[in-house]
């Protein structure tokens, strides 16, 4: 399990004029909001940096951040081919849960929901963390009993799960339809009430801004073309805007990933495929936690704005197009109108898909590689967003310490070899 | 979504097929002689090309019957289906199926039955 003191490497801002509060936003109102900063500078590469983090995600940048605040590494970049967070850092649906089966996955994403209950204060950024509960509903016996195998584990690590009977769920969501006749009916769940939801452009901008405010390069629409090496050493990247020396390069590029593992010729045990999500009109609040279904892969919240944020599982076929086809919402929508009725006539506004890197065994890679100052953090799959504090926090420890800490120990490439797999394929729910 | 033309019923809806992932992986048949790292790339790495992707299909809501395909994972587009024990005819399909690094690992020289081998000293069964 994670130490309980976390080195959660908060500074304060340098530049004080930039500190949020009510105050600066009164400020700011007095003179219709015309002198607000910059939040994070246009940088343009410099010709070499201590270490380079490929993919300005959430992840990527809170690698950064926690490089630049807990490791004192300042003199580093975060190079991104598009925009920030415009890749699945944007595409999510944006809930956190700690609630997995395994040790090796209740430490760091427990590690990551610690980060996130004091998040806002620590980068000075409303990140909109809301700990609205995450239900984890059972549709049969069979379910109903692992599901209780599975809170008594998790509370067994220190981490809150509670089940709930289908009257506590009437009360707890009183549109979710509880009739026992439909086809698959709600006979049970289990509660992690810390769990919840976070506004997901907001993280990465939160981040991008605190680490920008150390000194942190954030070099966007820049592509990395090819990895520079001097036999099994890194000693740079090649990239659209030209070489940058670096002996320490951490990959944090999810769907691409193999892309860049091929660029380093490298391999690595994972397959890219579409993960799809939509969200509707905005209404009046209807739902106040997040519910999960494994059995009919559904999954949906209702956003501040008031649009129902809906998502399912991942298709079938291996992908890098950004898109996924038509049956796998369709089939998440029935699902969502049987357990919802009240949703039956709402229109969705949006749909979109985004590419995931999905392990074996459902469980990230946090690794070194048979190169040196070349390291890997990816796998995470369907259910990255999450992690993203912890992600960045254990990452950037492995980079600036190249050996990985007790949480990332168990997350190795190697697992693949020795067979130490975990496990977590339907374990924390197959929506993950 | 894809249409994909099954070679035994014709052209279909997506809905109807399970993908089986990256087709050419045979088994070890001497797996005794792989050391983990060597039987790792048989049980557990995969190809993932941006690009020309050769896969498993099967028509499971239909014939039941495997196929291979020749996909674009960019563009979703199908270049070529062809059949199980085949390899691919196409320019693309061909190049795909060459390039694999699987072709060099050891895992695939430890399935190749012990009459095709160049290697004498195997003791593969059959």
């Amino acid at each position: 399990m994670a130490s309980t003191d976390i080195d959660r490497g908060v500074r304060g801002l340098r530049d004080r004029k930039k500190h949020y509060s009510i105050f600066s936003l009164a400020r700011q109102a007095g003179d219709y909001h015309q002198g607000w900063q910059q939040a994070w500078r246009h940088a343009e590469p410099k010709p070499e940096y201590d270490a380079v983090i490929i993919g300005g995600g959430g992840h990527g940048l809170a690698t950064a951040y926690y490089l630049a605040s807990v490791h004192n590494m300042t003199n580093i970049a975060v190079i991104e081919k598009g925009w920030l967070g415009g890749g699945n850092t944007g595409r999510n649906t944006t809930i956190i849960r700690s609630n997995y089966l395994w040790d090796e996955s209740a430490a760091i994403y427990e590690h990551a929901m610690k980060l996130w209950e004091g998040l806002a204060q620590d980068l000075n950024f409303n990140i909109m963390f809301s700990q609205r509960g995450v239900l984890t509903i059972a549709h049969s016996e069979h379910e109903l009993k692992e599901m209780s195998r599975r809170v008594h584990a998790i509370r067994l690590n220190g981490i809150d799960s509670d089940i709930l009977s289908p009257d506590e769920i009437k009360k707890f969501v009183p549109i979710m339809n509880m009739d026992p006749a439909i086809r698959y009916p709600v006979m049970g769940g289990f509660l992690q009430k810390r769990g919840g939801t976070a506004r997901h452009d907001a993280v990465a901008w939160g981040y991008a801004r605190a680490a920008d405010d150390m000194g942190v390069d954030i070099i966007q629409n820049c592509e990395v073309v090819g990895l520079r090496r001097q036999g099994r050493k890194i000693t740079g990247i090649e990239t659209t805007k030209g070489l940058i020396k670096t002996r320490k390069v951490g990959c944090v590029v999810a769907g691409h990933s193999s892309v860049l593992a091929d660029m380093a010729g490298i391999r690595l045990p994972i397959a890219s495929r579409p993960l799809q999500a939509l969200v509707s009109e905005p209404i009046k609040p209807i739902l106040d936690t997040v519910i999960m279904s494994n059995a009919v892969h559904m999954y949906i919240s209702q956003s501040d704005k008031g649009e129902m944020v809906l998502g399912a599982g991942v298709d079938k076929y291996n992908s890098y197009a950004q898109r996924g086809s038509f049956p796998v919402p369709e089939h998440m929508l029935a699902a969502a109108v049987e357990l919802f009725p009240v949703l039956s006539r709402l229109r969705m506004l949006r749909h979109w898909g985004g590419i995931v890197d999905t392990c074996p065994d459902a469980s990230p890679i946090l690794s070194r590689t048979d190169i040196e100052g070349l390291y890997f953090n990816c796998g995470w799959g369907t259910g990255g967003f999450k992690a993203t504090p912890g992600s960045g926090h254990v990452f950037a420890d492995l980079i600036a310490n190249d050996r990985p800490n007790e949480i990332a120990v168990p997350y190795a490439l190697n697992r693949f070899e020795t067979g130490l797999l975990i496990d977590e394929h339907g374990a924390a729910g197959v929506a993950h | 979504m894809l249409e994909i033309k099954c070679p035994y019923c014709g052209p279909r809806d997506e809905e109807e097929f399970s993908c089986g992932g990256e087709a050419h992986i045979a088994r070890p048949l001497s797996e005794n002689s792989l050391s983990d790292k060597e039987f790792a790339d048989y049980l557990f790495y995969r190809d993932n090309p941006r690009g020309v992707f050769l896969e498993r299909w099967r028509h499971a809501a239909g014939c039941r019957r495997w196929f291979n395909v020749a996909r674009d994972t960019l563009t979703h587009h199908i270049l070529e289906i062809y059949p199980m024990g085949a390899k691919p005819v196409s320019k693309a399909g061909r190049a795909a199926y060459n390039a694999n690094w699987r072709r060099d690992s050891q895992a695939e020289i430890a399935a190749q039955p012990a009459s095709q081998k160049t290697n004498k000293t195997s003791s593969a069964k059959r």
